[in-house]
């Protein structure tokens, strides 16, 4: 079964980080997605760029609307995913815990709606 | 059923369904030679012909056939072991995933048998609401996918402590008026320890056989708490008693005694003493300490200061509680203000005794405690 771990940090974090911490990161980040890869859990996975560069995007009434900005000002932002496999909701929390956002941020983990072939 | 299917509806409905084909076929064509294991597969079929069904209904139904990739295996079911799944059952509905309401309320109904409205009247809510959460809660458990298994070794301890977690909250919720709660935690509790020893599984049954030991004891016939040092002790339990001193002894040879095991063990002190006076109130601080390195709460460091209050007399006490409240601490709590207002009592100290038990009334819901704040009040 597939599960999309969501990771929520505070992504002033990253900003304040010192060259040697943002080094750190990158690495921890790096072991884990090899750890992921080995273990065979790993489906993908993306680091997103900060909240200031995204854009909202709505269609109302037929009419297209670009906003800057995420739609709610939170604590916690959407930083990055995994995507991975694992055979249960136990499984894929250990695998979620183990990534590097979970020790300061939170980690959503959401399973991946599965349709019947057609 | 439940860990064939990973659907508890499903595996209700499965079951009902085999033992309908049994009252019809095992009359005519004789008992099976292994009644269980003929119901569970005539269950798992059922319950496949259903989903099949289904399928042809709605848009997006689980795969019967991925039963297999799940790795199940349909002969397993021929050795297959009750208490294992018993235990299996208490930690999908104790699932820390789960809401926590929905965790006791699963546990109480699926575990203990109880009906969604008895449930709902012990806890106070609505039945539909109760369901409702229910239904949220099964559904999860099929859509997330939350395995119908023991946990692992290495999550034993974190899973283990929301079990108990959830048999305490029930326990507590029938202190002192719902002795059939009480009754259920204490059952689920000797399942536990029967199923998995573990100290703090003995700790947690100890802690409740012997407060439910003093059960009789702890209030009026009109409702009102009973304190500790005026309860008649011969009516105590004795053999209950008996039964939680034993377990504490048990949880403490494990040398991995636990706040349930400590807890349990500052009960036994208590319920062995003959009387309030002849208590070992050292042993009692002492239990005390070593609770708080252990698990540091304010509460507990208030339960530590009434025993050194009468171990060192109420001014020690006192000086201790104060020094909880100088942090900005319990401020709200209603026991804080009334183990103050007892130790004014003893001192003599009326008037600072008198504002202590009306902040603590201020404080106080409705129940034993404020009947015993209220009856202290008058007598000042």
């Amino acid at each position: 079964m597939k599960y999309l771990c969501l990771i929520y940090e505070d992504e002033k974090w990253w900003e304040k980080a010192s060259p040697a911490e943002m080094q750190q990161g990158m690495a921890d980040y790096g072991a884990f997605t090899d750890s992921i890869k080995k273990s065979g859990n790993y489906v993908g996975g993306e680091a997103l760029q900060p909240t200031n560069t995204a854009t909202s995007v709505r269609v109302r009434n037929g009419k297209l609307s670009a906003t800057d900005g995420p739609y709610v000002e939170t604590k916690e932002q959407l930083g990055g995913y995994y995507l991975i496999t694992a055979k249960d909701l136990n499984d894929a929390v250990q695998v979620a815990s183990r990534i590097p956002g979970a020790r300061h941020g939170t980690v959503e983990v959401r399973p991946i709606m599965e349709f019947d072939q057609p | 059923m439940i860990r064939l299917l990973g659907d508890f509806d499903l595996a209700e409905e499965a079951l009902q369904d085999a033992f309908a084909a049994a009252l019809e076929r095992w009359p005519v064509e004789g008992t099976p030679a292994s009644p269980r294991a003929w119901l569970i597969s005539t269950g798992r079929f059922k319950a496949i012909d259903k989903l099949r069904k289904r399928r042809r209904e709605v848009a997006s139904p689980p795969d019967p056939l991925s039963l297999e990739e799940r790795g199940y295996d349909p002969t397993e079911v021929e050795d297959y072991d009750v208490t294992d799944d018993r235990l299996r059952l208490i930690f999908t509905c104790c699932h820390p995933a789960l809401n926590p309401d929905a965790q006791v309320a699963m546990t109480l109904r699926e575990v203990c048998g109880l009906t969604t409205e008895q449930v709902a009247a012990a806890f106070l809510s609505k039945a539909p609401a109760l369901a409702q959460r229910i239904v949220r809660a099964k559904s999860k458990i099929r859509d997330a996918r939350i395995p119908y298994e023991v946990p692992e070794l290495r999550d034993l301890p974190e899973r283990l402590a929301s079990v108990l977690h959830v048999v305490y909250l029930v326990f507590n919720q029938g202190y002192f008026t719902r002795a059939d709660l009480a009754t259920e935690a204490i059952r689920l509790g000797r399942l536990l320890v029967e199923l998995l020893p573990e100290p703090e599984a003995i700790g947690l049954l100890a802690l409740m056989l012997l407060h439910d030991a003093r059960r009789a004891t702890r209030t009026t016939s009109d409702g009102m708490l009973i304190p500790l040092e005026e309860q008649h002790r011969a009516q105590w339990k004795r053999d209950q008693i008996e039964e939680g001193a034993a377990l504490v002894r048990r949880a403490f040879e494990t040398r991995r005694a636990g706040p349930y095991a400590l807890q349990a063990a500052i009960a036994a002190v208590h319920a062995e003493a003959p009387s309030s006076a002849e208590t070992d109130w050292s042993e009692i601080v002492g239990l005390y300490d070593v609770l708080l390195r252990m698990d540091p709460s304010p509460v507990v460091e208030l339960n530590r200061a009434a025993a050194v209050a009468m171990r060192d007399g109420p001014e020690r006490g006192l000086a201790l509680i104060d020094a909880i409240l100088a942090r900005g601490e319990l401020q709200d709590y209603h026991l804080v203000h009334a183990a103050r207002a007892d130790l004014f009592r003893r001192l003599g100290r009326r008037a600072e005794a008198r504002a202590a038990y009306e902040r603590a009334l201020e404080l106080a819901v409705e129940g034993p405690e404020r009947r015993l704040i209220e009856r202290r009040l008058v007598e000042l």
